[in-house]
């Protein structure tokens, strides 16, 4: 017997799409291998590494912790949805770039959608709350600390433009 | 790293949930947050034949804090508990385990009523329902029961929970008139679970005398241990330097740790007293800063 699908209908990245799904497929899953969004990583798939964070609804989850049947009627964004349309990089991307905080960049995506989540939330970080803010993502090249400092610039940055 | 398949039921009312529960009994687990199911699926060391998902159930997410307890309705997840500023003063131990609970993305997700119907003993949050004394409210399609914490935690993974029921709320009594709590534990890393963590609750009287202590530990056995016994030592005194030492000492002998694997049992042993000493340290100062 087939196994079940669910028709879903979900938005990403401000396109809607329309899908069928196995409902054991994982969100993660489901956004690289049926929509090709390919930028979201997938790394421990046991919710540890934070690569495949991506926002649900604006918040950042695990990508890997979630059936894509679950995301029917829901807004995702991944680290495609970053850039503005015409390639001008986001304040938290042109700072990861400008303070080389990235090696492998493996990791990247997930910090990314992270830490624009958080930016939002709490403009004016200490770089102890950044490092705590930091603290669901696994990187192996960095360190942290370039990471730390883009993110810090990136604050600075986003204060300025925020009307 | 794929689950295997299984019948996926969105559910759409509480009542339809537990309907679907009651039909598929243990070959059915709900789906909260999942941040604990999940890994487990992937991993296929769970492969539930059902999965009945309530995340639609908008209703079973609640913080209703009247001063006497705070009603926490099953969905309601960590972020929702996190962010309400009225709810953390007024229970110093949610604020005090919250930010080390996993990671953040974790705790947008993941869910009281899930966390502690998963009953992993290294978490944070059955040892403080536990030390709180906290109500399990637990509903089935044929009717609805009461359990106090400390019995429904039965296991290692294990609890009071019927094949055909759900937990659907969470009663914890307000703090106290002059108490003071704490909790800490100790992790390698950020977010990592516990070596080992202690929640105290203290009493005292108009003279500083202890007239009530409680006591949980997470990570240092198959449950929640509920360290309440060994803390009775204060009962009657001061709480001095001494009268913590001999708790410390009574909570080293009374647990059973099975070590970890960055840990050895004898390490979490002694983290557990380091632990219960600066917990009730720092409970008996808190009662002092409120007076």
């Amino acid at each position: 017997m087939p196994p079940e699908r669910h028709d879903i209908e979900l938005r990403v990245n401000g396109t809607t799409y329309r899908r069928s799904v196995e409902a054991r497929l994982l969100l993660s899953d489901f956004i690289r291998h049926d929509l090709l969004l390919a930028g979201m990583h997938v790394g421990c798939e046991h919710g540890v590494c934070g690569a495949c964070t991506v926002l649900l609804d604006g918040i950042p989850v695990r990508s890997c912790l979630m059936f894509a049947v679950q995301s029917n009627a829901h807004d995702i964004t991944t680290v495609e949805g970053l850039a503005t349309p015409d390639g001008a990089l986001h304040p938290v991307q042109q700072a990861m770039h400008e303070h080389h905080g990235l090696q492998c960049g493996y990791c990247t995506p997930g910090v990314l959608m992270t830490m624009t989540a958080y930016l939002q939330d709490n403009p004016s970080p200490s770089e102890d709350e950044v490092r705590d803010a930091l603290s669901g993502n696994l990187c192996r090249c960095t360190g942290y600390q370039n990471i730390v400092d883009a993110m810090m610039a990136a604050a600075a940055t986003m204060r300025e433009d925020a009307p | 790293m794929k689950p295997a398949s299984f019948k996926y039921i969105a559910a759409s009312s509480l009542a339809h949930a537990l309907a679907a529960k009651a039909d598929h009994g243990e070959d059915a687990k709900f789906l909260a947050g999942g941040q604990s199911l999940l890994p487990a699926m992937n991993f296929r060391l769970a492969r539930p034949a059902v999965l009945i998902d309530l995340n639609p159930l908008g209703d079973l997410a609640y913080i209703e804090d009247d001063g006497h307890d705070v009603r926490i309705g099953a969905l309601t997840r960590y972020r929702d508990l996190e962010s309400d500023a009225a709810c953390l003063k007024h229970y110093p131990l949610f604020a005090d385990a919250l930010p080390v609970i996993a990671h953040p993305q974790i705790r947008n997700r993941g869910t009281i009523g899930g966390n502690l119907s998963h009953a992993d003993p290294a978490s944070e949050m059955p040892a403080l329902a536990v030390a709180m004394q906290a109500r399990f409210r637990i509903r089935s399609a044929s009717g609805e029961r009461e359990v106090a914490a400390a019995e429904f935690f039965q296991g290692l993974l294990t609890t009071d929970l019927r094949d055909d029921e759900m937990l659907v709320e969470i009663v914890f009594p307000a703090p106290p008139a002059r108490s003071g709590s704490a909790f800490l534990e100790i992790s390698r890393r950020r977010g990592d679970f516990a070596i080992a963590g202690v929640a105290a609750i203290l009493k005292l009287d108009d003279n500083d005398i202890c007239i009530a202590a409680r006591l949980a530990l997470c990570g240092v056995g198959e449950t929640p241990v509920d360290g309440s016994d060994a803390a009775s030592v204060l009962i009657g005194h001061a709480v001095t330097a001494d009268a913590i030492n001999a708790v410390v000492a009574n909570v080293r002998a009374a647990i059973a740790p099975a070590g970890t694997v960055q840990t050895s049992a004898d390490y979490q042993r002694h983290i557990a007293g380091i632990l219960t000493e600066r917990v009730l340290a720092a409970a008996h100062q808190r009662v002092r800063d409120a007076a």
